[in-house]
Parts: structure tokens; sequence; C-alpha cells
């Protein structure tokens, strides 16, 4: 039941990841990062099945990674996108699927637009305003259909943010430990 | 795992009028009850055709990605553009290469044969067989209620504003009637000399 929400503000994605690590009955972890920065304005959150989770993330991770060294330029969010998307699609029809559901928040230099990708296991894929996978989407998606608009400034998607992981936490039946929020503009990646 | 074919939701459907055709599509995608956005069309032009891509949504994506290519490398070898027939057996051969592991879409082509000017549209099943027809063709999960709505609202050398009007309520009302599609609406009006694109207002639940 791991959470992963995204939202665009005027100039920034705003991440929220859940920190809790969760094997059967117990919770291995309490600071558990949900995300891997692929690029300098990029980032892939992801949640699904152990194990494919990270290593679909990493393989990712590396190869934009290698793209940037060769060439000596940063991949765009849309192309990290179509990346991601072609390898879920190639894995879809192959002996064992990646079941790995992914958020990719990033901030397109060329357009000076944030950028909020929603892509699922089967390879299908939406750039939408804001989005969440599994569980969350439910509880989640009405709160920012009923607050978010364009263009907002980042202090009113924290809020917006902090409403939703409020909401999570109240109708929620597990304990997820929280979010990490990662916010993501012109200046990179960080952690609020 | 369900039925892939209606795990996304959406509808197309084509019409053919007086030396024009009329294609419309939902701009739904769901993940079953869920809607995850309302702004995914499902039509992709080709030159001078127009395909409406229904079904499993990766599929779409994939597909449309497919013919993209495809259609490029046509253009570069054949030194000009595809018309809607060829197009039509393009697709068709497409989808049978994989008849034992076969894309779930429910696809239709919609265009007007430049040289000719006469109108064509066709519908395929998700292994390739051409559905031609000379009235209307619909796909997707509300194809059933489109069936309905195309029988009685259509009749033939329909003008291209008229067919505007009758493909859009065909569309509208079927959707309507649909769990799965919905949540806005496009429609692209083809004659020799334009394309018109329309949003249309549509209820947004």
């Amino acid at each position: 039941m791991d959470v992963i929400l995204g939202l665009t503000t005027k100039d920034a994605v705003i991440v929220a990841t859940s920190m809790a690590a969760v094997r059967g009955v117990s919770i291995l972890k309490a600071d558990d990062d949900k995300t891997r920065v692929v690029a300098p304005h990029t980032l892939v959150a992801y949640t699904g099945e152990a194990g494919d989770t990270v290593q679909f993330a990493e393989y990712v991770q590396a190869n934009i990674q290698l793209h940037g060294m060769r060439n000596e330029t940063e991949l765009s969010p849309p192309a990290i996108t179509s990346f991601v998307r072609s390898e879920l699609a190639k894995s879809l029809r192959s002996r064992k699927p990646y079941q790995v559901n992914i958020l990719i928040g990033g901030y397109d230099t060329a357009t000076e637009k944030p950028y909020l990708c929603w892509v699922d296991y089967l390879a299908s894929r939406a750039q939408v305003p804001y989005a969440a996978h599994g569980y969350a989407a439910y509880y989640t998606l009405s709160l920012l259909d009923r607050w978010h608009k364009k263009d907002i400034s980042l202090e009113e998607g924290m809020k917006i943010m902090e409403m939703c992981v409020a909401e999570l936490r109240t109708r929620l039946p597990i304990d997820f430990k929280g979010v990490q929020i990662k916010v993501i503009d012109r200046d990179g990646v960080r952690t609020v | 795992m369900s039925d892939p074919s209606s795990i996304n939701g959406g509808s197309v459907v084509a019409m053919v009028g007086k030396d024009c055709v009329a294609i419309g599509c939902d701009m739904r995608l769901g993940m079953q009850a869920l809607t995850v956005s309302n702004d995914f069309p499902k039509i992709f032009q080709f030159n001078n055709a127009f395909l409406g891509l229904t079904g499993l949504a990766t599929d779409v994506i994939t597909l449309s990605e497919v013919f993209r290519y495809k259609v490029n490398l046509y253009n570069l070898r054949e030194e000009r553009k595809i018309e809607p027939e060829t197009f039509a057996n393009l697709v068709s051969s497409t989808l049978y290469e994989k008849r034992f592991g076969p894309y779930f879409v429910g696809p239709i082509v919609a265009g007007i044969n430049s040289k000719s000017g006469d109108p064509y549209i066709c519908g395929f099943d998700l292994i390739g067989c051409i559905n031609f027809a000379k009235d209307f063709v619909v796909g997707g999960t509300s194809s059933d209620q489109l069936f309905g709505m195309c029988e009685s609202l259509w009749e033939p050398n329909l003008e291209p504003d008229d067919l505007f009007e009758t493909i859009s309520q065909a569309l509208l009302n079927a959707q309507d009637r649909d769990a799965l599609s919905g949540w806005g609406a496009i429609v692209y009006v083809i004659t020799k000399d334009k394309v018109v694109k329309r949003l249309l207002k549509t209820r947004q639940d």
C-alpha cells in the first residue's frame, strides 16, 4: 500500500512518496526513498512488486546517466518518459514483465515548464497536472480535482499536498510512516 | 486480470458524408472505475489517413508510434503521402503479424483519397480483419451504444456541417451511456481541402 503522489505548480513539480518499507507483517524501515534522480531535472518515483521496482528504476537511472555522459547533454523529461514507457512496453510481453508503476516528475529546461507523467506497469502513459498510483489515488485525486488550479505557487501546492497526506493518514488502514517530499524546478531536484 | 479491451475504456466512431468523412473519439483514460486522465485523445493523423484506436492504452500508444514509424518510412521510400486505403491495409498486416499474441485494440481508419476524392472508412478487429463500410464504423467500450446511435441518426450524403452534428450526437449520447467512455470528445471533419478539429463540450463524469 505504498503512496506516491505528484502535482505540478507554476514553476515546479512536487512529488511525495511514503517512507514505510513493508514486507509481510513487518516494517523493515521507516525512511525508504521510493525515488531515483535519473537526470539533473528529472525524478522517477516508483511503486509495485518488491525488487522489480528498484531494479527497473536503477536500470532507467543508469541508462539515462550514460546517455548524458555520452552526449554531454540532459535528456528532457518527455524523452525520459518515452524511454521508460518503451522499456515497460518491451517488458510487458516478455517472460516476466516488470510490475512497476511510475510517476515521472521533471522540469523541462527547453520549454521552461514543469512536467508530470503517470506511467503504469502496462506502459500506459498520461501527462497530467496531478497524479497518484495505487489506493492513494482513490483518496487523493478527488481532493486534487477540487483544490488544484493551473499555475499555483509552490506554497499553495505544498498546502494541497499536506491536505492529501492528511486524508491518507485518516483513511488508509496502515501507517505509511509519513511522506518524503521532493521538489523539481529549474534548479534541479531537492528534498523538502 | 480482466478483459484487456475494457480496462482503460474509450470509444471511436467514423462516418461517411457527401465528399467528406468525420471521425470522433472520447478523451478518457481510466483504470477500470478510476479515471486517470481526461486528455487522452485516441485519433492520430498519418498524412491524409486518420486512425482511431481504442482498447488497451499501452497498445494504443505503441501502435500510434509503430504506424508513425512505418508511414515515415513509406513517405521516404515512396516520396508521396499514403492514401487511406493503403494505410488500412498496412494496419491490417501489422495487426495480423501478432496473430497469436495480439495488440488489444479496435482500430478504425477514415480519410479521403487525395487522387479520386472518394471518402473511405473501415474498421478492424484486434487481429486485422478489415470491415469495410459505406456508412459508419464504431469501436470501443460503447460500441453497442454507438451502433444504435449511428443506425438511427445516419443518412447518406450529409454535408460536412450536418455530418459534424450527426457524428457528434452519436458519440455524445453513446458515451454518456458508457461508464468507461467520456470525459470530453474530439471530432475531426475531413474534406478534400481542409480538416476541422473540434473539441466538444460534454458531461465531465
